[in-house]
């Protein structure tokens, strides 16, 4: 059987959380397609041909899908199921709000946030806040998954010589009731989130938006992404598309730097498998010190710009 | 349809309390719930508290609040109708039901009830799924509006704003309509004492799977559960100096050296 990929991308480029999804379908084994649904993705389709480890890239264009909904992808990717024994997201928005729309089509259960493969029906997914680690067995026909970005890598081949085949699917679009009205994108020069390699993270001891500006500064100076604890974000104090944790992003990155952040359980959720943690805090016993690698006990104000001026 | 008598349906789950430690089993079979907090999941209070606010503003006059599990999530059902719902249902169901079963019997409910407006939290904090809203969506047909951290519903339509990655995304839809709630799109009140002597009168159905003629589906099976692998605890450090002069040594990234930028 084979495995098929539902792409995410910008009509440029593929999304890096679709390059892991990737790396983490090679682990089942099986011949991998690649669909990309959207308009005007020729160029796109070409470049996504030349990835080593795909065997078949399926195009879809069409006007419609420039912004695609679920409701229009789901029925079309549920059709196809009888070809796969796989169907592979990443746990993005945009793959969590999919993938159980095709599973319900499909009428089976999908699992999310899959952190290890352990075979092609085994899997370990985080329950109760990344808390506890469930072990899980899927017997469906077609299995669909999401896959946690921050769990596994991109493969690392070069582009190949031998072309991936491009087949255009010949579908008809399915009625959608749901109409854009707009989009507001966090506009920043900083890495995402989700990808990038240092994140400093500010939390409810930032004290406000304003103040704010000390995390900003590190971060630039880093070249890292800005994060925020849920109090930080609740307190309004910065956007909720910039919250680490259980009800936020989930992120690994290389260093995380954790300021003012007191270390709530889910908090820890959403950075704990970070490879190195620093915690900056001016309380000795904040819990977020039992994870960290490193632990300084000072006032933000002093430390931050301090270390801004230093790095 | 008139746009001041739309019926909404909350689906509400009783999970364990978010400000509780979990604690794995010692035979690794499965969390461990007992003598255990249990509340209503954060995010299905907020689909509560909206719910409740949309009948306040006049556009919904009834709100239907279902919960599936055994005797003692009618707890969790009595704490929205104090919050202000106005019938109760549970689904007798003694052992765990996945995302897609729940999505069936929200299905088979709505045969009865024909609501406009299904209101239910992206996810529960105790399973993570993050799927029963888009599955019910998918199973009635009708658009889905997954994360909202706004809606407005005017003219037989929901104009609903989205937490997505990178942003907020806003898109407009015809009811009938599924919506999940995130966090911002709300602050849950807490129930008046009056308000809770007031919800023991109101009605609470009952009714069982069979009566739904529903059967469970076993496509997924849960093998075990362990602890994650324990952080240890690190090193202290001193000063700015040392932590920057560790991290150069130690992190696996590069710190930019005093008057380089990134």
């Amino acid at each position: 059987m084979k495995t098929l990929i539902i792409a995410e991308h910008n009509q440029h480029a593929l999304k890096a959380a679709t390059l892991v999804t990737l790396g983490a379908a090679q682990q089942l084994g099986q011949p991998i397609d690649l669909l990309i649904a959207g308009h005007e993705i020729s160029e796109l389709s070409q470049d996504a041909a030349t990835i080593a480890g795909i065997d078949r890239v399926l195009t879809w264009d069409h006007a419609m899908l420039a912004i695609p909904f679920s409701e229009t992808l789901a029925p079309v990717i549920a059709n196809l199921r009888s070809q796969y024994s796989h169907i592979l997201l990443a746990s993005s928005s945009f793959g969590k709000d999919l993938a159980p729309r095709i599973a319900a089509l499909c009428g089976v259960n999908a699992l999310s946030d899959v952190i290890e493969i352990i075979s092609p029906n085994q899997y370990k997914r985080p329950i109760y806040a990344g808390n506890a680690i469930a072990t899980v067995k899927n017997s469906a026909s077609c299995q669909i998954l999401t896959i946690r970005t921050s769990a596994f890598s991109a493969p690392t081949h070069e582009p190949t010589a031998s072309l991936a085949q491009v087949h255009a699917l010949s579908v008809e679009l399915p009625h959608s009731p749901v109409r854009f009205v707009k989009q507001t994108l966090s506009e920043s020069s900083r890495p995402e989130l989700n990808s990038a390699e240092i994140i400093v993270s500010g939390g409810r001891a930032v004290g406000s938006e304003a103040n704010f500006s000390v995390i900003y500064d590190l971060a630039d100076k880093l070249g890292a992404a800005v994060g925020a604890s849920r109090a930080a974000v609740d307190a309004g104090y910065i956007a909720n598309d910039l919250q680490v944790g259980q009800t936020g992003q989930v992120v690994a990155p290389s260093l995380y730097l954790a300021v003012g952040i007191s270390g709530a359980i889910q908090h820890l959720a959403g950075m704990k498998d970070s490879k190195v943690i620093v915690a900056i805090n001016n309380d000795p016993e904040a819990p977020i010190f039992s994870v960290a690698d490193y632990g300084l006990v000072a006032d933000l104000f002093d430390a931050i710009p301090a270390m801004t001026a230093r790095l | 349809m008139n746009t001041n008598h739309l019926k909404a349906i909350v689906a509400i789950k009783r999970v364990i309390d978010y400000n509780v430690k979990v604690r794995v089993k010692a035979d690794l079979s499965d969390v461990d719930l007992s003598n255990t907090k249990m509340s209503m999941n954060p995010f299905c209070e907020i689909a509560v508290e909206e719910a409740v606010r949309l009948k306040e503003a006049g556009i919904v006059d009834d709100i239907l609040v279902v919960s599936i599990g055994p005797k003692n999530c009618q707890e969790q059902i009595r704490s929205a109708l104090a919050l202000g719902a106005d019938r109760g249902l549970q689904v007798e169901c003694d052992v765990s039901a996945s995302p897609l079963d729940v999505a069936r019997i929200l299905q088979k409910i709505q045969q009865e009830e024909g609501a406009d407006i299904f209101l239910l939290g992206k996810q529960s904090i105790d399973t993570d799924n993050n799927q029963t809203g888009q599955m019910l969506a998918a199973l009635l047909d009708c658009p889905q509006a997954t994360c909202a951290s706004r809606i407005q519903i005017e003219q037989n339509k929901a104009i609903v704003t989205r937490e997505v990655d990178g942003g907020l995304l806003t898109v407009e839809m015809p009811l009938p309509v599924v919506i999940t709630t995130d966090l911002r799109l709300n602050e849950p009140r807490f129930a008046a004492l009056p308000k809770i002597m007031q919800a023991k009168r109101k009605p609470l159905a009952v009714k069982t799977l069979a009566d739904l003629d529903i059967k469970l589906t076993t496509d997924i099976e849960l093998i075990s559960v362990s602890s994650p692998a324990h952080r240890q605890a690190g090193i202290m450090l001193n000063s700015v100096d040392e932590l920057i002069s560790t991290l150069r040594s130690d992190a696996q990234v590069q710190i930019p050296k005093h008057g380089e930028e990134a």
